[in-house]
């Protein structure tokens, strides 16, 4: 089984609410759940809509064709009812296209009944209950946690009356539920709680927005310090301050408020001061389009900071992902005083999906400070020369012999300005001996499909979805697809690149941007030929789908 | 415990007010008792902003316009550390202006010292945001054609609790503002009066000294509206001294976790702390 259901309106018109208790019933009833979610950039007023969709297998992306519409107004019919299997059905007011063979339920009038106009949403939610055969128990539950008070009432009649009215098509059986749902932001915010992250500040900036705002609901109780500051350029700026001191600091921004941290990751790289940055791309070029996606940064963000210096990027692929991989980021950091970028993208931040919960004794946390016996007599050289590259790093204040001096000049083993050839050949050498030893410890790309692939797919961060099921069903259709998607690219991994690609017969990026940048850095890195380059960047996510009909277009 | 703080050749020029301005640094900082290992001084870029090589504190030597949020996330780290964000007039009221603005708004425990020379010195000579209108510079050929900024009415509308004015050239008074501001609890704004012997020949030695004067004994400084005529106050006469002071509450006491925790650097880190989180996402 696999069905989808879009739930379609104007901005403030309560799509969300629909869309999250119809998340939480289906998943509790131990279904997997996937859900896409598309804005307008606005509060007010638009055309907004959500796909739901579960099935009882795992499920990575959203189709194109759907089962249900529940339509909040006339528009949505009209926008979305080519996407409708022909088994599919539209769930509407009565008022609404009378003349159509839709599925029709009174909900404003039993709204009117009840007393409330803004409680269609949840009668159209109980009507869902009643017609796919979910349970009304966990349906009730779900309503219970998202409301108080007077609300609550309201929406629980609401729920009753839309399962009274409603028509039963379907039973889902009950089945059991492990997992957890989230989106990309909640797991990557998770991630950084658990490694220890004490201090978080920015700019809001979507969608990089509820990374902050996760971490902020849960500052009291973790003591943590989320702080809404004047700009990104002071972002930045307070998290290497804060780091220096010697706690786990963070920031993230989109796009713009990433350009504007820019001068000061080109400082974490100088002073070698450990620092986690997220960037969670919208399109650009400026404000571009605020509230949809692209993976249009990575060059950008490759190359963040004027000078050369050490740092890494990591390309987040889904939730789970996105919360191991930041716990790993803070551990690189510190191991290699530099600063690491998690990419993200919007698409990953806001989808959501059923996930295995996480294992928090995976989690490690690795300081790698200096003990005192580590650090030499006399002045302290926060930038002494190693074999590595990595000098013995101290917290000020911890050892009362030792002061710590961090410079943004060129500067020798003490920290001290110093302008000599020698000094500045050695000090360079030094920063990129640990790019160096960094880029033997990258992860290589997940691998999806057969092993050794005629047509191999290459892509990065959240594209691993839609990827992992086209290359699936392709395979369902011909054994011959395999792909391999990105999620450490800075230092860029080329072994299992070239070891599998060298045997392929066609090699097909796949990208959310315009000029293919992933392609780009092959070419720049590895002597394989990109037969073929699969493009979009219209803002919209692409799905499973999009990917298969593309690679039959080529 | 040993607060003697050692010093280092500078590069300064001869004659430039940053050193009479270490000099009482040093003299403040030992007075304090404050050890070198939990003092921490931090700058932009600029000439003032070159301290943290000449005076063996632990120092943060970032970059231009940015000395404040590096200090504010160094203090939120670790309340134990004394904070003393320092660098020039362009650096904090030019480049870092948003900055300045904001850290006032948050009043957290830092003392600010702002080396204000009216001119830009490492960069030879351009117009600074205290330059006075129509100074001939190297840049503003036909003078410069804005109004200069007024720092300390600014930090006092921006609701700083502590704002003060020195002179490079009257050490002991300097020392005696800069003990007073690092004891301060909350943010503290020292605006200090340097000559830039090379860059600027108006504002010079003499030109401060004949113009500033001390506060009088019987000043209030808990008078809002007399600190403001005074920050004002800026012609034949330009007042010294403390201008304003008052208790503020401290940005960190309002976190429960800072205020009588203790500091975040000395928090042990458990992963398995966040485990309960997951609840919300089932």
């Amino acid at each position: 089984m696999d069905y989808t259901i879009l739930i379609g309106g104007a901005a403030g018109q309560g799509i969300e609410t629909v869309v999250h208790l119809l998340e939480r019933t289906i998943k509790r009833s131990g279904y997997n759940v996937f859900t896409y979610k598309n804005y307008m950039s606005m509060v007010r007023g638009g055309h907004n809509f959500m796909q739901v969709r579960f099935s009882d297998r795992p499920i990575t992306t959203y189709k194109n064709k759907v089962d249900m519409i529940f339509a909040l107004t006339e528009e949505s019919v009209d926008i979305h009812k080519s996407n409708l299997k022909e088994s599919g059905t539209i769930l509407v007011d009565s008022d609404m296209f009378p003349e159509e063979d839709y599925y029709h339920l009174p909900l404003n009038r039993t709204a009117k009944e009840i007393g409330n106009s803004k409680i269609v949403p949840t009668i159209g939610f109980g009507a869902i209950v009643k017609y796919y055969g979910l349970d009304m128990e966990i349906a009730e539950k779900a309503v219970n946690e998202m409301f108080k008070g007077k609300v609550l009432d309201l929406n629980l009649k609401g729920l009753s009356s839309g399962y009274e009215v409603g028509e039963n098509k379907l039973s889902l059986e009950l089945r059991n539920d492990e997992n957890i749902i989230l989106n990309g932001n909640q797991a990557l915010a998770l991630g950084a709680i658990s490694a220890g992250v004490k201090y978080y500040c920015g700019y809001p900036m979507t969608p990089s927005t509820s990374v902050m705002s996760y971490i902020s609901s849960k500052a009291s109780e973790m003591g943590i310090l989320v702080d809404q500051i004047e700009d990104e350029v002071g972002a930045l700026n307070m998290v290497l301050g804060a780091s220096y001191a010697g706690v786990r600091a963070m920031t993230g921004s989109s796009g713009g408020g990433f350009a504007l941290m820019t001068e000061a990751m080109s400082l974490a790289g100088i002073t070698e001061i450990p620092a986690v940055i997220v960037n969670a791309q919208r399109p650009g070029p400026a404000t571009g389009l605020s509230t949809r996606t692209e993976q249009g940064d990575l060059r950008f963000v490759i190359h963040s900071g004027h000078g050369e210096f050490p740092k890494m990027v990591i390309s987040l692929r889904n939730p789970e992902d996105a919360f191991y991989q930041t716990t790993r980021a803070f551990n690189l950091a510190e191991k290699y005083q530099m600063p690491v970028i998690l990419l993200t993208e919007e698409y990953l931040t806001d989808y959501m999906i059923t996930t295995k919960p996480f294992d928090f004794d995976r989690v490690k946390i690795q300081r790698h400070l200096a003990e005192r016996a580590e650090v030499e007599e006399g002045r302290y050289k926060r930038y002494k020369y190693t074999e590595d590259g990595i000098s013995p790093r101290i917290n000020p204040g911890k050892f009362e012999d030792k002061i710590v001096l961090v410079d943004s000049h060129e500067h020798n083993e003490f920290g001290n300005i110093d302008e000599s050839i020698e000094t500045r050949n050695k000090m360079m050498d030094k920063r990129m001996k640990k790019f160096e030893l960094l880029s033997e410890e990258v992860q290589e790309p997940w691998q999806i499909g057969v092993d050794n692939p005629e047509v191999l797919f290459v892509a990065f961060g959240a594209t691993y979805g839609a990827l992992k099921e086209a290359v699936d069903e392709l395979n369902d259709e011909n054994q011959r697809f395999g792909a391999l998607v990105y999620g450490d690219i800075w230092p860029f991994p080329t072994k299992l690149l070239n070891q599998i690609g060298s045997q392929a017969k066609m090699i097909i990026t796949v990208e959310q941007n315009r000029t293919g940048q992933l392609e780009s850095l092959i070419n720049e890195k590895t002597k394989l030929e990109i037969n073929n380059r699969i493009l979009k960047y219209d803002g919209r996510p692409l799905n499973g789908d999009f990917i298969k009909e593309a690679y039959k277009k080529l | 415990m040993n607060c003697e703080y050692e010093l280092y050749d500078p590069s300064w020029c001869p004659g430039c007010g940053n050193y009479m301005i270490r000099t009482a640094l040093k003299q403040a900082l030992e007075e304090l008792n404050i050890p070198p290992h939990k003092a921490v001084v931090v700058t932009g870029i600029g000439q003032a902003a070159k301290m943290p090589h000449y005076i063996n504190a632990n120092g943060f030597n970032g970059l231009h316009g940015r000395a404040l949020p590096p200090a504010i996330g160094i203090k939120l780290s670790n309340k134990d550390l004394t904070v003393i964000a320092e660098s020039g007039d362009g650096d904090t009221y030019g480049e870092g202006g948003n900055h300045f603005i904001h850290t006032i708004r948050r009043n957290i425990n830092i003392a600010h010292f702002v080396h204000d020379n009216q001119i830009y010195g490492l960069t030879k000579g351009q117009g600074s945001p205290t330059t006075a209108m129509g100074q001939i510079t190297t840049l503003q050929y036909e003078g410069v054609k804005i109004e200069p900024i007024k720092p300390l009415a600014l930090s006092l509308t921006m609701g700083a609790g502590f704002v003060a004015r020195g002179f490079s050239g009257d050490i002991p008074h300097l020392v005696e503002l800069m003990k007073e501001a690092i004891t301060y609890k909350g943010y503290a704004h020292l605006d200090i009066f340097q000559p830039c012997v090379v860059w600027n020949k108006v504002n010079t030695y003499q030109w401060y000294k004949d113009r500033v004067y001390k506060l009088e004994d019987d000043y209030d400084y808990t008078d809002f509206n007399a600190a403001y005529n005074k920050a004002l106050e800026f012609g034949d006469k330009i007042p010294t001294g403390i201008l304003y002071k008052v208790e503020r509450e401290t940005y960190e006491d309002r976190f429960e976790f800072i205020k009588n925790g203790q500091p975040l650097v000395d928090v042990e880190l458990n992963p398995k702390d966040a485990q309960k989180l997951m609840k919300d996402f089932y």
